[in-house]
């Protein structure tokens, strides 16, 4: 068979459906129970460490834990 | 000792440089090669003066943001932009009163030189450094880690100014290899492939050591802008160099192939640079200027995949009616008509997150900015799958409703959330406690936005037109208008397109003048920044 062919009736059959079926499973991912609790939190994150970094481990800096958290 | 490698590597480039300016087999590259030599030479003496001293205090910052090269892209971006919108301006005129191509400036400053420049000036030079730029504030942010690389970002973005230079004066001098927002040559486009590697592992390296869990959606957008813009340049320029002394090269892709691979790129560098890397401006800005989540994580992750799977496949229907079979072209038909989903999914999640807050968009001149530019963003995201569609196609094509339907993406959608961020940055970035003026953000707002209403309105009636005058036949069959007819009917439209020009440069103008202001003058914000102030 020539490459080409076999490529395409690779593209439009299997690779079609795994693309299809990870799609899919992402968006029942994104739906997945306790999905919502876990996306609060994310979706606050631009909110937290907005003028300094995180504090590295083993080195206290009081200037994080004092942000604000909406 | 990196010092002596730096400079045993800036001497080599620029001997190779000043060989390149003797042999140089055309302008374009000889321009380059001065450039280059100037550049290099200059960091190698710059380097020599600064080698062998006492070093420097390597105190580790890593308590605090690497802010400074932000700032330095919020500069550029805020420089290159009214570059991009003054010679686009100047070449919407030279379009109206041809004139403008003066004699003395032919085969530098004519349209067809000046045309990629204003391309690339506000698509890579403006469009670029603001997505650099804002790319290193917002994963610096959600990731609570100073970026990755130390001065590794001061060389992205230097890398950067240097490719649009290299990229300008290329088109200025004849250095193109005329594929539509890739032109720029080989030796460019090497250089800009060692940047955005850079770019990716700055980026890449702060998400990796980041201290939140989750990464946030912003910078999957961010991240897919860097990796696909990577994968497209790539790809589009696999050319051999007629010599290493010249500019000009060969594409190893031939005919049809050729074609595809360019709108391939063409149209994903719409869809990643000019889409998916302004979303994650879009997740991040507009819910801090809105002070409120973003309205549906859920939504917005659907919204990153669904757009990145669906894109990439967009590209064929540049191609209807050409030597592109139709299968193809018809299935890059129908995934730019799927894209509309996504495209209004992002629009609704974005426009959303405003909801309890509405009444901002009465009081706060900079999230209504942000909210008109998703507006135009679902306008745009309308009009492009059905000018993909091939029927409307057939009528819209090599008319000037392509230029209008693009300008109100990247006027509208592009240019506006950009604008909202820059007034959103500065002030975080020098410690501001407010912008300069609001009244003056007001009168950018209403200068833009009429300004691409005018652009938008008098394209579809220009292009509308000359589409139907193209296809007009009599009763015999016959066609009915020259070409030259088209270009008289036209001529009205085209002064008002650049009297829409003229407002959307003028609303530029007005913020530079606005920020450098709120730099200079705004009352500066409290000492202590880190000691929280309940907003209520």
């Amino acid at each position: 068979m020539e490459i080409y062919t076999l490529l395409r009736e690779f593209a439009d059959s299997w690779m079609l459906l795994f693309l299809f079926v990870f799609f899919m499973g992402i968006v029942a991912w994104a739906f997945r129970p306790g999905s919502t609790k876990v996306y609060e939190d994310t979706a606050s994150i631009p909110f937290r460490h907005v003028d300094a970094p995180a504090p590295v481990e083993g080195e206290a800096t009081p200037a994080a834990d004092k942000e604000a958290r909406t | 000792m990196s010092n002596y490698i730096k400079l045993i590597a800036l001497g080599l480039v620029t001997l190779f440089a000043m060989i390149g300016t003797n042999y140089a087999r055309d302008l374009a590259y000889q321009v380059h090669a001065i450039i280059v030599m100037l550049v290099a030479g200059g960091l190698f003496l710059y380097t020599l003066r600064h080698t062998g001293g006492a070093k420097q205090a390597a105190g580790s910052q890593q308590n605090e943001y690497f802010d400074s090269v932000v700032r330095a892209g919020v500069i550029a971006t805020a420089f290159w932009g009214v570059v991009g919108f003054l010679v686009g301006t100047f070449i919407a005129f030279q379009l109206a009163f041809p004139v403008l191509n003066f004699e003395w400036a032919q085969g530098f400053a004519n349209f067809g030189r000046l045309r990629p420049l204003h391309t690339s000036a506000v698509i890579f030079a403006f469009g670029g450094n603001a997505l650099i730029a804002t790319s290193f504030y917002v994963v610096q942010r959600t990731s609570a880690a100073r970026l990755w690389g130390g001065n590794l970002a001061w060389f992205v973005f230097w890398g950067y100014q240097l490719f649009i230079v290299l990229a300008a004066t290329g088109y200025l001098f004849g250095g193109t290899q005329s594929k539509e927002y890739a032109e720029p040559e080989w030796h460019v486009d090497l250089w800009l492939t060692i940047v955005w590697v850079a770019y990716l592992a700055v980026f890449l390296g702060t998400v990796i050591k980041r201290k939140e869990p989750h990464i946030y959606v912003a910078n999957w957008f961010y991240l897919a802008f860097i990796v696909t813009v990577a994968m497209l340049h790539l790809v589009n320029n696999m050319t051999i160099p007629v010599s290493i002394w010249g500019s000009k090269s060969v594409i190893v892709w031939s005919g049809v192939q050729d074609a595809m691979v360019q709108w391939w790129y063409g149209h994903n560098a719409v869809g990643f640079f000019l889409t998916a890397g302004f979303l994650g401006m879009m997740y991040y800005f507009v819910p801090k200027q809105a002070e409120r989540p973003v309205f549906s994580y859920k939504l917005s992750i659907i919204h990153f995949w669904a757009l990145i799977f669906l894109y990439i496949w967009a590209g064929p229907h540049h191609l209807h009616y050409t030597a592109l079979p139709d299968w193809a072209s018809t299935l890059g038909m129908v995934f730019s008509i799927v894209l509309w989903m996504p495209s209004w999914g992002g629009m609704i999640n974005g426009l959303m997150t405003l909801s309890g807050a509405w009444d901002k968009l009465r009081t706060d001149p900079v999230i209504r900015m942000m909210v008109i530019s998703i507006g135009f963003y679902g306008m745009s995201t309308f009009e492009g799958p059905m000018m993909s569609i091939r029927a409307v196609n057939s009528l819209s094509h090599y008319t000037d409703w392509t230029i209008g339907h693009v300008h109100s993406g990247a006027l509208g959608w592009n240019g506006m959330i950009t604008f909202g961020a820059l007034y959103f940055l500065v002030p975080v970035l020098w410690k501001r406690e407010r912008l300069y003026s609001l009244s003056l953000v007001s009168w950018h707002f209403w200068l833009a936005t009429i300004g691409i209403i005018l652009y938008a309105a008098s394209m579809w009636v220009t292009g509308i037109m000359e589409g139907l005058m193209w296809r007009e036949v009599d009763a015999n069959g016959f066609l009915v208008n020259s070409f030259a007819d088209t270009v008289a009917a036209k001529f009205p439209m085209y002064v008002v397109r650049g009297l829409g020009g003229v407002m959307f440069l003028s609303g530029a103008l007005i913020m530079c003048y606005n920020l450098w202001m709120t730099v200079r003058k705004a009352p500066a914000k409290e000492a202590s920044l880190t000691v929280a102030v309940p907003a209520e």
